[in-house]
């Protein structure tokens, strides 16, 4: 991992999106973007990223296929389901992808 | 039989001044590996607010969202078109879906609100979202468990997006009871909301909770006049 955390938030729903870019970017030493959209993530997976959070919205086929890419180009980076869509489980969910890993 | 047991002093705590809060499972800046969720049950907060204050409109998606005053009254908004006031004896839901956005703040200006706040995972990710509010007959839990939360449209309680039961129970000292699991493999927890209790022989006090799993039959007796909430989830997800 890098020393400042990347994180890639997969969402379809914008206000959570918008929340939980902005809570993870208050965190220091951490950088979040979002995709909205399959356009939008396309673009964004050869990019290194440490984590990718899937949120709500995201249809199966468009998760498989995310989880496909990764593995073939970005094999190490963490992807996890976020639940809850706002601050309440989003840290906790993060902690526990890295302690399973550590 | 599995238990394990959440003894009220040992849940996670916040005082933000106007919201004093324990976790029993980890939540928010709380987290505790050991504590994160029994099986679909994942969050049980119990929540006091200063009066006039509250949670200002934020949003959430794939949870179902329980909330049950214990004491004052819970003014709900939200993006469905939803404006209620939520009141002890009362139980709502959210079935957050796709996603939704609300606030939640204390009716009175004048005393606390208590509430517990309970997410429960959904069976099934991104439905369109859902609300739903009932009042409660306090004399219908009198040393009976009164279902407040079904996955059955029908049966009686506030509908769920999971194969899970909610009941409480006013037990008067002495009251025994038994409850028997309604889904193989699901497990029971008991929260202590009032009073003494002993479930399937482990001693629980106020704001206390026990987990039993593996197991068909939860055998409650009161060690006083007690009040709790029981709650029956899957623990596979």
């Amino acid at each position: 991992m890098n020393s400042t955390l990347t994180i890639l938030v997969i969402g379809r729903h914008k206000q959570i999106m918008e929340t939980v870019l902005r809570l993870l970017n208050n965190r220091e030493g951490w950088s979040a973007t979002g995709a909205l959209t399959d356009e939008e993530q396309e673009k964004f997976i050869k990019t290194k990223f440490d984590l990718v959070l899937i949120g709500g919205g995201v249809e199966e086929k468009s998760e498989r296929h995310l989880k496909l890419e990764f593995e073939k180009l970005n094999p190490q980076v963490k992807i996890i389901r976020h639940y809850g869509g706002g601050g309440g489980l989003l840290f906790n969910e993060i902690e526990q992808a890295f302690e399973k890993i550590s | 039989m599995k238990l394990v047991v959440h003894k009220a002093n040992s849940r996670g705590h916040a005082n933000h001044g106007w919201l004093d809060t324990s976790h029993t499972f980890s939540f928010a800046n709380y987290y505790d590996p050991m504590r994160l969720n029994f099986g679909a049950l994942r969050v049980l907060n119990d929540d006091f607010v200063d009066g006039g204050m509250g949670f200002g409109t934020h949003p959430h998606d794939n949870m179902e969202i329980i909330s049950i005053p214990l004491s004052g009254d819970l003014e709900h908004k939200d993006s469905m078109g939803n404006v209620t006031v939520i009141r002890q004896n009362d139980v709502q839901i959210m079935s957050a879906g796709t996603g939704i956005q609300h606030s939640e703040y204390n009716k009175n200006k004048d005393k606390k609100v208590n509430f517990l706040q309970i997410w429960v995972f959904p069976k099934q990710r991104d439905i369109k979202p859902h609300y739903d509010q009932i009042t409660l007959k306090p004399e219908d839990r009198i040393n009976k468990l009164q279902q407040i939360v079904s996955p059955s449209k029908t049966d009686d309680g506030v509908w769920i997006n999971q194969d899970a039961w909610f009941y409480r129970g006013n037990l008067k000292k002495e009251f025994v009871t038994e409850y028997t699991v309604r889904q193989n493999g699901n497990g029971v927890y008991v929260f202590v909301i009032e009073g003494d209790v002993t479930v399937n022989g482990q001693k629980l006090g106020k704001r206390d909770g026990l987990g039993v799993s593996e197991t068909d039959t939860i055998s409650i007796a009161a060690d006083s006049d007690t009040e709790i909430l029981l709650m029956e989830v899957p623990m596979n997800l």
